[in-house]
């Protein structure tokens, strides 16, 4: 009894210990994991470039169940850490339930919009990104067609694929383009295999541009294509690099940009409801030397004009989570 | 004449092979550069040192027991039920449509009905497979395998085409309404005086997973229908000559252990997220087939093999939140203690048959 006593003891004054670290920001990974290439890597290099740059330290978790999102803020909270940023939509529920439980905490919620006043919301105009690479595509295709390759078939992959399909038909009205979903479960953020065959059954139909919006699983299409001598465009982070000359381009969304902002804001941040768009540098395509080849001049001039009418309002690109419906492509 | 002792069967062996499983994984986070007795401290008093963990370890335990049992049941027909992960998901769009759909006046009412359609549509999904074994003898394993796929392509049609609120993104239902909210152990607990941890997810449910621990005792070997099960399960020819037709039985144990999947639903779908998510039942259902191995099939071994996997669950939480251990690697010890117990049972168990035959003989 008294042994079993001491063990308890001394494993609660670890578990105190390892909890007492107090005002850090911690940083909350969605289920596809820290290093996905993509996404969650994404948010994780924000949040390294703060740490380098501040010197400081953040807390982490890479969750492992659905049941560990609220647990995951809830603990966290507890701890004192302050701000507590999620990246992923898949949080909106949990913090829903929470945030209202500790008024003191800060929480910034990425790609979703949770409405709390200790809360930030970001959230990207992907479909505008998408936009401007889609004109890039249809510009560099020689065969008319260009593919589209989504990770797991949920609305927000699909607000890519729509803004793609629409910069494609913007330049050219008799393009087609072939869009293809992964797979229907989380798995298909990670599944680079199946990646490498739906773009060998695109590039059988004719596509040479694809387009993968895919987390992990693009590292897969974008490798077959570069086998296959066709283009491919990265997503989320600057995937140019992986095969220099072979990626078009990639449309960046800049989440690392909203962890490294929230991260700095401390536990002041302000709250509310933030637009990452082509206007604010949220969203864009990246060129550098790794591309700068295959991107003519004419070409970045068209992307560059389009980009300003967006931003203008001149253009206006359609959302598809707006309406849950895509004018310029069928699901 | 047994080999050896039932409390060595029952007790022994599990032991020894967890042990063995703890060996092998404190070497794996010495390898990163941990320390594996702290790692095991923050796990116990992570999982089992407040009423916060013991809140989550049962939470997990109450997916596992009734996940188990649904293994355990169609493993006494010799059936091997693999496919309790869609029998899951489809229980858990049977919660979903009864609490969205139905106004109901109090949460006790809603989860009898819940449990029942539950286990409507898990029963329903098992009932394919089970009909191509009974009458076409296709390979179980197969086909309730490939129904796991089917399983989630199909609740991820509904909840993104049919459930889903719109304007949402999360391929998920609207929250339940407050009606169906199932009491958590908190909130049972504190007119007794107990208090038990306010945010852990453990509820009701925990109560009718040992109702169905019971149940399926009571089937099994009180009954003569878990009779009939045992005797196709032990011997098919036997069975035939008996009286006993493959075909009910085939069906009636594979028709219970969907059902038992998809009860699972009422506690990670109903008491936990009060909504169906895509996800929702996240491998519970291939760990029911480690936690009815381990607990050879009977329903106290589940109930204690189950209360061991909500150990390692919440207990890798803990280690994921305070330690810089990769979640990975909580997979990696995981799976060792399935491995040990499950996949290399006879590794430990010829050995110790033999000790025990020796001591025997030297005693006669």
């Amino acid at each position: 009894m008294t042994l079993m006593k001491s063990l308890m003891s001394a494993a609660a004054a670890v578990a105190l210990s390892a909890g007492a670290a107090l005002a850090e920001p911690a940083l909350i990974f969605d289920l596809g994991g820290k290093f996905d290439k993509s996404f969650n890597e994404a948010a994780f290099t924000g949040a390294q470039r703060w740490a380098e740059e501040t010197g400081e330290s953040f807390r982490e978790i890479e969750l492992q169940s659905e049941a560990q999102r609220e647990q995951a803020l809830r603990r966290f909270a507890e701890a004192g850490a302050n701000p507590i940023v999620m990246a992923g939509f898949a949080f909106a529920d949990a913090l829903g339930q929470v945030a209202g439980d500790y008024p003191d905490t800060k929480f910034v919620i990425i790609d979703m919009v949770v409405d709390a006043p200790n809360v930030r919301s970001v959230v990207f105009n992907e479909h505008e990104g998408s936009y401007l690479v889609g004109m890039l595509a249809a510009k560099a295709s020689k065969s008319g067609t260009v593919g589209f390759i989504g990770g797991m078939d949920i609305p927000l992959i699909r607000k890519f694929a729509c803004g793609y399909a629409e910069g494609v038909k913007a330049v050219n009205p008799d393009a087609t383009v072939i869009a293809n979903m992964t797979g229907t479960t989380p798995a298909a953020w990670n599944d680079p295999v199946k990646g490498s065959e739906l773009t060998k059954a695109q590039i059988s139909q004719g596509a040479d541009v694809v387009y993968a919006a895919a987390g992990g699983t693009g590292v897969g299409v974008l490798q077959t294509a570069a086998d296959e001598g066709i283009l491919s465009i990265g997503v989320d982070s600057n995937q140019n690099h992986l095969h220099p000359g072979k990626v078009l381009t990639s449309m960046m969304k800049r989440v690392d940009n909203a962890v490294f902002q929230a991260f700095s804001d401390g536990p002041d941040l302000q709250t509310g409801f933030s637009v990452m768009g082509l206007s604010n540098g949220g969203v864009g395509f990246a060129v550098d030397e790794n591309n700068a080849s295959l991107i003519t001049d004419e070409m970045q001039a068209a992307a560059d004009d389009a980009a300003a009418k967006i931003a203008t309002g001149e253009i206006s690109v359609h959302d598809y989570m707006s309406d849950d419906s895509c004018p310029a492509l069928s699901f | 004449m047994d080999k050896m002792p039932k409390w060595a069967d029952v007790v022994l062996i599990p032991l020894i092979s967890l042990i063995l499983a703890a060996l092998l994984s404190a070497l794996v986070i010495l390898g990163i550069g941990e320390d594996p007795i702290a790692a095991v401290k923050l796990m116990v008093s992570g999982a089992l040192g407040s009423t916060y963990g013991w809140g989550y370890t049962l939470y997990y335990a109450t997916n596992f027991l009734f996940t188990g049992l649904a293994v355990s049941v169609a493993f006494h027909a010799r059936l091997f039920n693999i496919g309790g992960e869609g029998q899951a998901m489809l229980g858990g769009l049977g919660v979903a449509l009864v609490c969205l759909y139905i106004p109901w006046p109090h949460w006790s009412l809603a989860l009898i009905f819940a449990s029942l359609g539950a286990a409507l549509f898990g029963a329903a999904w098992a009932a394919i497979p089970a009909y191509l074994q009974a009458k076409r003898g296709s390979h179980i394993v197969i086909t309730t395998i490939m129904f796991n796929f089917i399983a989630a392509a199909v609740l991820n049609y509904v909840l993104v085409n049919l459930l889903r609120p719109v304007g949402s993104m999360d391929p998920a239902t609207a929250r339940f309404p407050e009606a169906v909210h199932l009491p958590s152990l908190h909130e049972l607990l504190a007119p007794l005086g107990i208090a038990f941890s306010k945010s852990a997810p453990a509820n009701v449910s925990f109560v009718l997973a040992i109702v169905a621990c019971f149940a399926v005792w009571l089937l099994i070997w009180r009954t003569k229908l878990g009779y009939e099960i045992r005797a196709y399960g032990n011997s098919e020819p036997g069975a035939l000559y008996a009286g006993i037709s493959p075909v009910k039985i085939t069906m009636i144990a594979m028709l219970i252990s969907g059902g038992l999947a998809g009860m699972m639903a009422t506690n990670n779908v109903m008491g936990e997220a009060e909504r169906l998510v895509l996800n929702s039942t996240e491998g519970a259902g291939f760990i029911g087939i480690a936690v009815a191995l381990m607990g050879r099939s009977h329903p106290f071994g589940v109930f204690l093999a189950a209360i061991l996997f909500g150990f390692l669950y919440q207990g890798g939480a803990e280690l994921a939140l305070w330690t810089s251990i990769p979640r990975e690697l909580i997979v990696v010890i995981q799976a060792l203690v399935i491995l040990f117990t499950g996949a290399l049972d006879n590794m430990v168990r010829v050995p110790l048959e033999k000790a025990f035959l020796a001591l025997r003989r030297e005693k006669a």
